[in-house]
C-alpha cells in the first residue's frame, strides 16, 4: 500500500518521524515546588530554583517519574531502571540556568509500539525510539513592547514526557492517526491532558523525502506545530516544498523550520540558523534514578484498560464494528458513557444513538461528554423506549432534542406530549383506509403502475397519525390493503 | 591540542563572552597551554574503568507532588534589572 | 586578661556562660578589629548594625535559657553565601548589587545556633584561584608577612578573605568553601585549622555553586576544637539538597582528646614531590614523629594516581564550572550592560562581568564538553576520577588516616608564582585529590618555615570520619604547640 506523491518525474515517498512533548500532569513541576496550572499571572508560579537563582539546587518530584513510567508502559515501551539526568547547555531568554535538565543517553524509557488506526479502516503499528523526562522552558512574549521582549517563567521547570517516535510513517494521514492515538492513550493512563490549544502537547515534526526504494534522504524539522490539522498542512507543504527543491536539482538543507499558520507555508527559523551544540553532561546536581523493577510491575497493575484494549472488547463483546468501536474508545469518558448506555441493552442500538446523535448535539452546544446535557442512564431510557416499541425511532429523535433543552427525561416527555407508538392494528388500518379514501384518485394511479406513491401513502398516514404508526406495522399493513 | 583564534571564537560564542582580538589572541596562549598540560591524562590506560556517576553513592532523593513554593513575585523580581508589569524583559528576540 | 579577639571560640563560650562579658561586648571587640585591619581587605561587606543586632538578640536568649551551640559568637561568612539581604557578590563584579531574598542553609544553621554575623569576606571570584588576587574587589593581604620583608603576601584561596580574618582576630571563626583546597591551602597559609568534609556532609543549597560535584562547605578556625564545633553546626542532611547526605552529625567535638593510639597513618610516596622546599618536607616528616610517639603506626602507602589529580581536575571543575556559571547572563539579577540584541546583551554583561581566570576556566569547561571532545576530556577524566577514589580506597583499608604537607610551599608574594595559569594551579597539588574522590580533609598548623610563615600538615580520612582527622589534628595541634601570631596582630 502506497501513500506515494506524484512528482514531476516519478513517485516520491514521504518519510516522517514526530517528536511531542507532553506536559505532565502533576501538581508541581519536575525539581521543584513551583505550580503547575495553567493560566496563572505571570511569574506567580516560579521558585528560586525556576528561575535559576545562585545556589538553588534541583530535587526531582516523584510523581513525574511515575507519571513518565507509567506513560512508558502505556506506550509498551522498555523501561529503563537506570537513567540519568543530563543538562542541556543553551542561552536563551526563557532558560534562566542556560541548560535544560533533559537526558541523553540514558533515558527513563526505551524502546516501544503502537498502533494507529486509519481513516480507511486499517491498522498499523508505529514504533516509539524513546521518552524521556525534561524540563519546560519558560514563555517568551515579543509582542508586548516595540524594543523588549517580556519573560514569563510560569512554565519554566514544568515537567514535560518527549516521546520520540520512528521514522515509521509515511503520509500526513497517519501522522495524525499517530497523534490522536498518542494523546488518547496520555488522557487515559491521566499523565498528560493532550491540550494542543493549551500547548500541553506540542509536536515536532521530521520530514524527509526519497524516491521508494531508496535510503533516508535530507530531514527539516518543523518546530512546535501545535494543531493536527496544522500538522497535517505542515507536512503536505514541505513535502511538495522538498520535492519541489530536488526536482529543480537542489538539494534540502538540513534545518529547523517553523509553520506558519497564516499562510499555510514552512520557513526557516532564523534562531536555529547556527547549529547548537548543547555540551551534555550529567548533571553533577542529582544522582542516577534507579528504579526498583517490583515498583514497576506494581504500576503496571494499576493501568486502566487502554484504547486499543477497550476497542478490541468491545468488538468482541458488543458486536460493534471497528469503525464504530475505535470512534467511541478514542476518549475515555465516551467509553465509559457508551458502556453505561450499552449494559443490558442493544449495544449496536446504543452506539447509533451516540454516534450519529449524541456527538452531533453535543458538538452544538460546545460541550464534551463530562457535561452531556443528556446523561448515559437518560441516554439508556431513551433506547429502552426503542427497544420495546413504546416509540419509533423517528419519534425517537424528536423526544431526544427535547431532552437536550429540557433535560426531562425520555419516558416522561414521551408521556406528557402523548408519542407513544400505535402499535393497534385496527388503528393503523382505520387510518389506512380513511386515506385511501381521501385520495382515491392516487389510489387509482398506483394500481394502474405507479408504484412511487407507495410512499406519499406512508406519508399521508404518518401525518394523520402524528408520526406515531409503527412504521414497520404500517408498511406490512398499506402493503396488505393494496395489494387485498 | 593546538587551539587557534577561530577555535577560541567559537568557544566564546557559545559561551556568550565576548573577546576582543587581543583577548583572543591571549587566550589562544593561555587555553593552548591549560590543554597541553591535561593532555598527560592520555598517558592513563582507562580501558574498562567507570566513569564515576556520582560522588554519593546513594539512590536520588525524590520529594512529594506537593506545591510547596511560588506566589513569591515580588522577591523574584527585587534584583531584576530591568523588570516591566510583572515580567524579566531583554532586547526584543526575532524569531 | 585575654582581649576578647584572642580567645578562641570555646574560649569565649565558657566566658559568656560565665557572664564575664556579654555577646555584644564579644561583637564590639571584633568590629574594632575590623576597622583596625581594614588595610587587608578580607571584608567585602561588614555589617556592624546586623552583628550587634544579633549579639544583643543572642544576649537577651541567653537570659531566657535559650543557649545554642554558637550562641553569641561573631563569625565571618565568605561570600559565596547567600545571605538573605545582605549583598551576595561571590567576589565577582557580575553580582553587583545581588541582595539574595534567602539565606544558604549552612549559614542558617549558624545564625540558628545562636551566631552573630560580622559580614561577607572576600574570595577569589566565583571561588576560582589559590590566591584571592582575582577578586573583583581587590586583593586580600595575609596578616603574616616574611621575617625582614614587608612585601604583601597572598592569604591563600579562594577564601582568602575568611582565612585573614580569623588569623587577624578580625572574627572568631569563618566560613569557607573548598573545591580544590580552598579551605585547607589558605588556613595553612595563615596559621589556621580548616576542614574540607566529606562531600554531601554539609549542604549546597544557597551557595553559589562553581563545580557542583566538588564544593563543599566548611570552617576556618583557630583551634581543632573549634573547627570541630562549628562543623558539628554547619553540617546535616538538607532535603533541598540532593546531592546531601542523610546521615546523623556526630559531636565532633567528643572523641578529640582520644588521641591516635593504634590508628594507622599512612604515608603516600608519591606526595613527595619534585621541587617541594626541604622544610615542607622535614615538617611532614616531624607529623609523622608526633604522631608515632602518641602511639599510631607510621605506613607506607602508595596513592599511584595521584599525578593525574590535578589536570583532572582543571577538567571536571571549568567543565561544571562553564554550565553553573551560565545563569549570570544579565536578565534577573547582577551586572546587566546593555546590547542591541539578546545575544549582545549576554556577551557584553559576561565580558564585563567576569574577571580573567573565571573566562579562562569557563571557556576552558565549554571547551572540554564540546562536540568532539566530550570522550577525550570530560569522560576520561571522570575515568580518572575513579581512578584515583580506588587509590583511596585501596589505601584506606591499611591505615585509617593519611598524612601530607598541606601546601607545596608558604603563603607567596604578590606576583610570584602568578605568571602562567598552570603555576598557579599547582598550589592546589596536595589538596585536590580528596575532592575529586569526596573524602575529607583537614589542614592544621604545625610549624613556622625559615621566614617566620606558617606551616601546615594536613590528613584525610574516610568517607565520614570527620572524626578521625579531628582527634588525629587534635594530637599534632597539641604536639606541635602552634601558638604563632602574624606581627601587628
Amino acid at each position: 500500500m502506497s501513500d506515494y506523491i506524484e512528482g514531476h518525474n516519478g513517485p516520491w515517498e514521504i518519510v516522517l518521524g514526530l517528536e511531542v512533548h507532553a506536559q505532565v500532569i502533576s501538581k508541581a513541576k519536575l525539581f521543584s515546588g513551583a505550580a503547575t496550572e495553567f493560566g496563572a499571572e505571570p511569574n506567580s508560579q516560579v521558585s528560586f530554583v525556576d528561575a535559576a537563582f545562585p545556589g538553588m539546587l534541583p530535587v526531582i518530584n516523584r510523581f513525574c517519574v511515575e507519571q513518565a513510567v507509567k506513560t512508558g508502559l502505556g506506550l509498551n515501551a522498555q523501561i529503563n531502571h537506570r537513567s540519568v539526568f543530563d543538562r542541556k547547555n543553551y542561552f536563551y531568554a526563557d532558560l534562566p540556568a542556560g541548560y535544560q535538565i533533559s537526558q541523553f543517553l540514558q533515558p527513563i524509557v526505551g524502546k516501544g509500539v503502537i498502533v494507529i488506526d486509519l481513516p480507511d479502516g486499517r491498522s498499523r503499528e508505529v514504533g516509539i525510539t524513546r521518552l524521556h523526562l525534561e524540563q519546560d522552558a519558560g514563555k517568551s512574549l515579543h509582542d508586548q513592547h516595540p524594543t523588549k521582549t517580556y519573560v514569563d517563567l510560569n512554565r519554566s521547570g514544568v515537567a514535560l514526557m518527549e516521546i520520540v517516535s520512528e521514522p515509521d510513517m509515511r503520509s500526513s494521514e497517519e501522522a495524525a492517526a499517530y497523534l490522536r492515538k498518542l494523546r488518547s492513550i496520555l488522557r487515559y493512563l491521566g499523565t498528560c491532558d493532550g491540550n494542543m490549544e493549551e500547548g500541553s502537547l506540542r509536536c515536532d515534526v521530521n520530514v524527509s523525502v526519497r524516491r521508494p526504494g531508496e535510503g533516508l534522504g535530507t530531514r527539516c524539522e518543523i518546530k512546535n506545530v501545535n494543531s493536527i490539522r496544522y500538522v497535517q498542512q505542515a507536512i503536505e507543504y514541505e513535502a511538495r516544498r522538498q520535492i519541489e527543491v530536488i526536482e529543480e536539482g537542489g538539494k534540502i538543507r538540513q534545518e529547523t523550520r517553523l509553520f506558519d499558520a497564516g499562510r499555510g507555508v514552512t520557513r526557516t527559523m532564523r534562531s536555529k540558523e547556527d547549529s547548537h551544540d548543547y555540551r551534555y553532561f550529567p548533571d553533577p546536581d542529582l544522582l542516577p534514578l534507579d528504579l526498583d523493577p517490583a515498583w514497576v510491575q506494581r504500576l503496571k497493575t494499576t493501568l486502566p484498560e487502554l484504547p486499543d484494549a477497550k476497542k478490541a472488547r468491545f468488538m468482541a463483546d458488543f458486536g460493534l464494528s471497528p469503525y464504530d468501536a475505535g470512534v467511541l474508545v478514542a476518549d475515555q469518558e465516551t467509553a465509559h458513557f457508551y458502556e453505561t448506555v450499552a449494559k443490558g441493552r442493544d449495544a449496536k442500538l446504543a452506539a447509533n444513538w451516540l454516534i450519529s446523535e449524541l456527538f452531533g448535539a453535543l458538538n452544538k452546544a460546545g460541550v464534551d461528554i463530562a457535561n452531556s446535557p443528556v446523561s448515559a442512564a437518560a441516554l439508556g431510557g431513551l433506547v429502552d423506549l426503542i427497544a420495546d416499541n413504546t416509540i419509533s425511532g423517528r419519534i425517537a429523535k424528536d423526544v431526544f432534542a427535547e431532552m437536550v433543552e429540557t433535560g426531562k427525561d425520555a419516558a416522561a416527555i414521551v408521556e406528557a406530549k402523548g408519542l407513544r407508538q400505535v402499535t393497534d392494528t385496527g388503528a393503523i388500518d382505520a387510518a389506512i383506509d380513511k386515506v385511501l379514501v381521501q385520495h382515491a384518485d392516487k389510489l387509482a394511479e398506483y394500481r394502474s403502475g405507479k408504484e412511487k406513491l407507495f410512499g406519499f401513502f406512508i406519508g399521508q398516514v404518518m401525518k394523520a397519525t402524528a408520526g406515531k404508526a409503527n412504521p414497520a406495522m404500517l408498511n406490512d399493513l398499506l402493503k396488505k390493503k393494496l395489494a387485498g | 591540542m593546538s587551539l587557534d583564534r577561530a577555535a577560541v571564537r567559537h568557544i566564546a560564542t557559545l559561551a556568550r563572552i565576548r573577546v576582543s582580538d587581543q583577548e583572543a589572541d591571549a587566550l589562544v596562549g593561555d587555553l593552548g597551554k591549560i590543554l597541553a598540560w591535561v593532555e598527560q591524562l592520555g598517558e592513563v590506560d582507562t580501558a574498562g574503568v567507570e566513569p564515576m556517576a556520582s560522588v554519593v553513592a546513594r539512590k536520588l532523593p525524590q520529594r512529594a507532588d506537593e506545591v510547596t513554593d511560588g506566589n513569591i513575585r515580588d522577591r523574584l523580581l527585587a534584583n531584576a534589572p530591568e523588570p516591566a508589569m510583572g515580567f524579566f524583559t531583554v532586547p526584543k528576540v526575532v524569531e | 586578661m585575654t582581649a576578647l579577639t584572642e580567645l578562641t571560640m570555646t574560649q569565649a563560650l565558657a566566658g559568656l556562660a560565665k557572664g564575664s562579658f556579654s555577646a555584644r561586648e564579644l561583637a564590639e571587640a571584633h568590629l574594632a578589629v575590623m576597622e583596625r585591619h581594614r588595610g587587608l581587605n578580607a571584608f567585602i561587606t561588614e555589617t556592624p548594625e546586623k552583628a550587634l543586632a544579633m549579639a544583643g538578640e543572642s544576649d537577651a536568649r541567653r537570659k531566657r535559657g535559650e543557649v545554642g551551640l554558637l550562641e553569641g559568637i561573631p563569625l565571618g561568612i565568605k561570600d559565596l553565601f547567600c545571605t538573605e539581604g545582605v549583598l551576595t557578590t561571590a567576589g565577582s563584579h557580575i553580582l553587583d548589587g545581588f541582595k539574595p531574598p534567602y539565606e544558604s542553609t549552612v549559614t542558617a544553621k549558624l545564625w540558628q545556633a545562636g551566631a552573630a554575623m560580622l559580614g561577607k569576606l572576600n574570595m577569589d571570584e566565583f571561588a576560582m584561584g589559590s590566591s584571592n588576587t582575582t577578586s573583583y574587589h581587590g586583593n586580600v593581604k595575609n596578616p603574616w608577612t616574611r621575617r625582614g620583608d614587608n612585601r604583601d603576601l597572598v592569604p591563600g584561596g579562594s577564601s582568602g578573605g575568611s582565612a585573614a580574618a580569623v588569623a587577624a582576630r578580625m572574627a572568631m571563626a569563618a566560613t569557607g568553601t573548598d573545591t580544590g583546597g580552598s579551605i585547607r591551602q589558605p588556613a595553612a597559609f595563615c596559621g589556621l585549622v580548616g576542614i574540607k568534609p566529606t562531600y554531601g556532609r554539609c549542604s549546597r543549597w544557597g551557595i553559589v555553586a562553581f563545580a557542583s560535584s566538588l564544593d563543599q562547605a566548611g570552617p576556618l578556625a583557630r583551634s581543632v576544637e573549634d573547627a570541630a564545633l562549628m562543623l558539628q553546626v554547619m553540617a546535616g542532611h538538607d532535603p533541598k539538597d540532593s546531592t546531601s547526605v542523610d546521615l546523623p552529625v556526630p559531636d565532633y567535638r567528643a572523641g578529640l582528646g582520644a588521641g591516635v593510639k593504634g590508628l594507622r597513618i599512612g604515608i603516600p610516596r608519591e606526595y613527595r614531590m619534585d621541587g617541594m622546599a626541604a622544610e615542607i618536607g622535614a615538617l611532614w616528616a616531624k607529623g609523622a614523629e608526633w604522631l608515632k610517639a602518641a602511639g599510631a603506626e607510621i605506613v607506607d602507602i602508595s596513592l599511584p594516581h595521584t599525578k593525574y589529580a590535578l589536570p583532572t581536575y582543571y577538567i571536571i571543575a571549568p567543565a561544571e564550572a562553564s554550565s553553573n556559571l551560565a545563569r549570570y547572563d544579565g536578565v534577573r539579577f547582577g551586572l546587566r550592560v546593555p546590547g542591541g540584541s539578546l545575544d549582545e546583551m549576554y556577551e557584553n554583561t559576561r565580558a564585563a562581568g567576569f574577571g580573567a581566570e573565571v573566562k579562562r576556566r569557563v571557556l576552558i569547561g565549554t571547551y572540554v564538553l564540546s562536540a568532539g571532545y566530550y570522550d577525550a576530556y570530560y569522560l576520561k577524566a571522570q575515568r580518572l576520577r575513579s581512578l584515583i577514589l580506588g587509590d583511596f580506597t585501596k589505601a584506606f583499608e591499611k591505615v585509617d588516616a593519611i598524612l601530607t604537607p598541606a601546601t607545596p610551599t608558604p603563603a607567596f608574594a604578590v606576583g610570584e608564582r602568578m605568571d602562567d595559569p598552570i603555576a598557579m594551579y599547582l598550589n592546589d597539588v596536595f589538596t585536590v585529590p580528596v575532592n575529586l574522590a569526596g573524602l575529607p580533609g583537614i589542614s592544621v598548623p604545625a610549624g613556622l618555615s625559615e621566614d617566620g610563615l606558617p606551616l601546615g600538615l594536613q590528613l584525610l580520612g574516610r568517607a565520614f570520619d570527620e572524626a578521625t582527622l579531628f582527634r588525629t589534628a587534635r594530637t599534632i595541634e597539641e604536639a606541635a604547640g602552634f601558638t604563632a601570631k602574624a606581627a601587628g596582630i
